[in-house]
């Protein structure tokens, strides 16, 4: 581990080099949007949300995964970032069937927030209105399939923090979704132990508690804090952990 | 098995064939197979048990002769005669007319001299319709293991990258690294274990170049491997070979079974401290798992997805160990580099792309095949030399290489050499070596969506923009081909296109746009001619009424 | 000469215009301000030529909405997507992943008090398309407010806005969905 000097968005910082860009940005209050990760789990890059452009470099990064090197001059918030950020939450707001109106996290909705962050007015491509499968086999739980942006949090929960691994990817392209165990509906996962992290850390109602109404649920990730302080700091950015 | 051993072996296979008076060679690789060659061996045989020749000529199954549209095909040795089209009746006249009364049988006959064949130049097929693919003592015969024997009795591993790093060669899967630095950035890694990968995940469509090395001479594969894991100090090899490919599965099943007996791979290979084992991977079936960091998660039985690199698998690959991963088409360079030289190999092609490229010519063209030109060659050399042009009445259109990640070439770059810079100068890629010409009766829109509806199915759904943003440029093609869309889909479909190859997770993302985005820069007219202008504001007075309806 | 503006009811609840009545004392002022010239609340038959401003709630749900998407872009020099039905499709295209055949039997046969029928087979209603859709994906959208419903304030802020001949398409004083 080593102490390097780069630049974001103009402030000259140092970091650690076992920090990933977008830890080093938040320390210092600089706001780089996120979908697929959160803090106390594994990266997988895969959202592109918090793509940087790197001075010298001509692909976009993503903060997440990449890590800091002496003199890197960055940029997260130029105009490409912002519209290429906004295309990508219109591509999700249409790959899904996202009526917030009738939606349990309505208002409490990170899809939702980064809509408005990112300006989207309205979503220039058509929708696609797919018709996954709702589950509501659990006793406690719901997914809803349409709801899902496929981020993989859930997967990485269950698999790193709960270590049960119901979660994971069936199918391939547009056509992925999350499946419990082998394909079973949720209620007859056995090696689910109902322990409701995957829906807490939900970025939108796809994951949901029985028994709430529309814009009634609130998700809360802080107990990952909590959970993962044994880890080491930088940890959670290496690729070796990631196990979707 | 000794250097003394292996060449013993090379002058015993070399007299037994001499023993004959004739070779008849008959295409065994699965293009010729598929349109009856087992049964052209057949009649061969049978026929030369009936007059009597069955033990004065023999009869080869052999890897691609190249001119595979006009198979199946039979080598007439040591005459050197090439006979296409070849049934069981005209297998009957080779044994009786060629053989027994010394005519050729002209009906069937190639003409040699043709510019398909003068315009050529093989390195890595030089094998191919030369020996049998099944029998390793046809490839010592040929030189075969005398690369991998001098290297690990005479080189260090220091000279031997520095070998292949002087020859100029650059990765044949479609990137053009330059293969030298990637071993030598593998070598310089500290780590007990590293492995050494083959990326035989030939997905592109049309492309069968590395099937055909694969089935034709598998046998190259596995020492160009083995001098790479002595290169980089490595002890395993994997082979990650698609399940679509059961012919070159089984004959790399084979080879390696071969080599093992004969101590080609195993322990002490040479009688030195050089141990090297290869086992296979069979793929199942995903386009992006021909995608380095996608492959090597398959080999560890995992799910086939991309990740984020850095780190490269040169630092971090399979199990987390420095790993060389290369195509087969490279490989298949090693073992000719390390027998004549990097001087040699340098010389040929063009100074920044060395050596020889392997293309699959498909399309619009009249000798469909497999082809081996050097480096620099001109595209119309190869469109209408050896490719014999478009057929008769059509005129040529352009020429897509690098498959769905490609381009198309258009007319007025007909000049362009074929290497690596040239290629992406006119915005398309070298790529692995898929080339379709298309000729004026094709539709480049029809041509876009093709691809990117390839590209959509193969996507393997990790990151949002090329899980989503293949699906909506595939449909907002497919409404541009219907004539319902508007001059505002346009930018649109460009925005889309930039978006999907400056923000996806991996190389099948990051290149899904270029034949799009190709297709717009040369054929833009064939687009717009489909547009129609959005309705807007029309003030009273200054229309007719519309009808009710 | 005041501004013509026009509201338009197509595949939606109408919680837009409630929201529009919402405006209470406000709609005074508007009444000041503006021409109606047609609305579900004025009683006029023909969508009038030459308008200012049309308010569009609603999906695209038939296929006389599809026909009145384009007199409306033809006779409006400013088309709004009002509500997040018109912007999104949202509730109005909650069907749209399953048969149109099954929920209209499950809406007037499954669920029916009173006389059971699939309301098809009579010429003057409109034929459903088989998916509801925004009204940008028909026709030009000058500039959008959102919401199910849109708060009056909005509706009072973007009408002012757009009355004031402001850019429409950079007008989100409140971007929200839902």
């Amino acid at each position: 581990m080593a102490i390097v000097t780069l630049t974001i968005d103009g402030e000259q910082l140092s970091a650690q080099d076992n920090e990933s860009l977008l830890e080093i940005a938040r320390q210092h209050k600089i706001e780089i949007p996120t979908l697929c990760h959160l803090d106390g789990l594994s990266d997988v890059g895969a959202c592109r949300l918090c793509l940087l452009e790197i001075e010298g470099s001509n692909k976009l990064a993503p903060a997440c995964t990449t890590r800091p090197m002496e003199g890197m001059v960055v940029h997260t918030n130029t105009e490409k970032l912002k519209k290429y950020r906004r295309m990508i939450v219109a591509l999700l707001a249409s790959e899904g069937n996202h009526q917030c109106s009738v939606c349990m996290v309505n208002n409490h909705c990170e899809l939702q927030n980064l809509a408005y962050d990112t300006g989207l007015l309205y979503v220039r491509v058509p929708y696609l209105y797919p018709n996954k499968v709702t589950d509501a086999s659990h006793e406690s739980f719901i997914i809803d399939r349409d709801r899902c942006v496929l981020c993989t949090r859930c997967v990485r929960v269950c698999h790193e923090v709960e270590g049960a691994h119901v979660w994971d990817i069936a199918g391939r392209g547009i056509d992925c979704t999350i499946v419990a165990d082998l394909n079973v509906p949720w209620g007859s996962a056995e090696s689910c132990t109902s322990c409701g992290k995957c829906v807490l850390v939900c970025p939108t109602g796809a994951l949901v508690k029985k028994g709430e109404s529309v814009a009634e649920m609130e998700k809360h990730t802080d107990f990952l804090k909590y959970i993962v302080t044994a880890r080491r700091k930088g940890e959670w950015i290496s690729i070796e952990n990631e196990e979707e | 098995m000794t250097v003394e051993d292996l060449q013993e072996l090379a002058e015993q296979e070399q007299q037994r064939q001499e023993k004959f008076t004739n070779r008849l060679m008959y295409c065994a690789a699965a293009g010729c197979v598929s349109c009856g060659s087992i049964n052209v061996r057949d009649m061969l045989k049978k026929a030369l048990a009936e007059k009597n020749l069955a033990a004065t000529v023999e009869v080869v199954g052999t890897g691609c002769m190249g001119l595979c549209g006009e198979g199946p095909l039979v080598k007439v040795l040591p005459e050197g005669t090439l006979y296409q089209r070849v049934d069981e009746t005209v297998a009957r006249k080779i044994v009786e007319e060629h053989l027994v009364t010394k005519t050729p049988v002209k009906d069937n006959e190639i003409d040699t001299s043709h510019p398909f064949f003068a315009e050529q130049m093989k390195i890595v097929l030089e094998n191919c319709g030369r020996i049998d693919a099944e029998k390793i003592e046809e490839y010592i015969a040929v030189e075969g293991y005398a690369a991998l024997a001098r290297v690990v009795t005479e080189m260090q591993p220091a000279e031997v990258v520095e070998e292949v790093r002087k020859s100029g060669l650059r990765g044949r899967g479609g990137a053009g690294y330059s293969t030298g630095l990637k071993w030598g950035i593998v070598r310089k890694v500290q780590s007990d274990t590293k492995y050494v990968v083959c990326n035989a995940d030939e997905g592109d469509p049309g492309a069968f170049m590395d099937r055909s090395v694969l089935e034709g001479d598998p046998h190259r594969i596995l020492e160009g491997m083995a001098i790479a894991g002595y290169a980089v100090g490595a002890q395993q090899g994997y082979i990650y070979v698609r399940a679509e490919y059961p012919l070159a599965i089984e004959r790399l099943r084979l080879a390696i079974k071969q080599a093992e007996r004969l101590g080609l791979l195993g322990n002490r290979i040479f009688d030195s401290q050089f141990n090297f084992r290869i086992d296979l991977r069979i793929g199942a079936g995903a386009f992006v798992c021909g995608e380095e960091t996608a492959l090597i998660r398959s080999i560890e039985g995992r799910r086939g997805r991309p990740r984020p690199r850095p780190p490269y698998p040169s630092e971090k690959g399979l199990w987390g160990m420095p790993t060389l991963l290369n195509n087969v088409e490279t490989y298949a360079n090693i073992a000719p580099i390390i027998r004549k030289g990097s001087t040699w190999f340098a010389a040929i092609g063009t100074p920044k792309s060395t050596g020889t490229k392997v293309f699959a010519l498909a399309g619009k063209i009249r000798n469909t095949g497999l082809i081996e030109v050097p480096m620099g060659i001109s595209l119309r050399k190869i469109v209408f030399d050896i490719g014999g042009g478009t057929p008769e009445g059509t005129e040529f259109k352009a020429a897509q290489t690098g498959g769905p990640s490609g381009g198309c070439i258009p007319a007025a770059h007909l000049d362009v050499p074929v290497d690596y810079e040239s290629l992406s100068s006119v915005g398309s890629i070298m790529g692995s070596g898929g080339m379709i010409v298309m000729d004026s009766t094709s539709n480049m829109v029809d041509v876009a969506k093709y691809f990117m509806d390839f590209c959509k199915d193969e996507s393997c759904g990790k990151c949002i923009p090329c899980r989503v943003g293949t699906v909506h440029i595939h449909g907002l093609l497919e409404r541009i081909a219907q004539g319902k869309a508007t001059t505002n889909d346009l930018p649109l479909l460009e925005e889309l296109c930039m978006m999907v190859k400056e923000t996806s997770l991996c190389g099948l993302g990051q290149s899904a746009p270029n034949p799009v985005l190709s297709t717009l820069r040369f054929f833009r007219n064939e687009y717009e001619e489909l547009l129609q202008e959005p309705a807007t504001f029309v003030p009273s007075g200054t229309d007719t009424p519309p009808t009710t309806h | 000469m005041k501004p013509k503006v026009a509201t338009i009811w197509l595949g939606g609840c109408s919680g837009c215009h409630m929201s529009f009545l919402d405006l209470d004392e406000r709609l005074i002022d508007l009444a000041d301000k503006i021409d109606l010239v047609y609305s579900p609340i004025a009683d006029v038959k023909e969508f009038p030529r030459d308008v200012d401003v049309t308010l569009v709630e609603g999906a695209i749900a038939s296929f006389e909405h599809e026909e009145l998407a384009r007199l409306i872009r033809r006779n409006s020099r400013f088309v709004v997507s009002f509500g997040d039905c018109a912007v999104t499709g949202n509730v109005t295209a909650m069907r749209n992943s399953l048969d149109l055949d099954d929920v209209l039997h499950r809406s007037y046969v499954e669920l029916a008090d009173t006389t059971p029928r699939v309301p098809r087979d009579y010429p003057t209603i409109a034929e459903l398309m088989k998916q509801a859709r925004p009204l940008h994906e028909y026709i030009t959208v000058d500039a959008f407010i959102h919401g199910c419903p849109p708060t009056a304030d909005q509706i009072w802020s973007a009408v002012t806005e757009l009355l004031a001949g402001k850019k429409p398409e950079l007008t989100h004083v409140f971007l929200r969905y839902g």
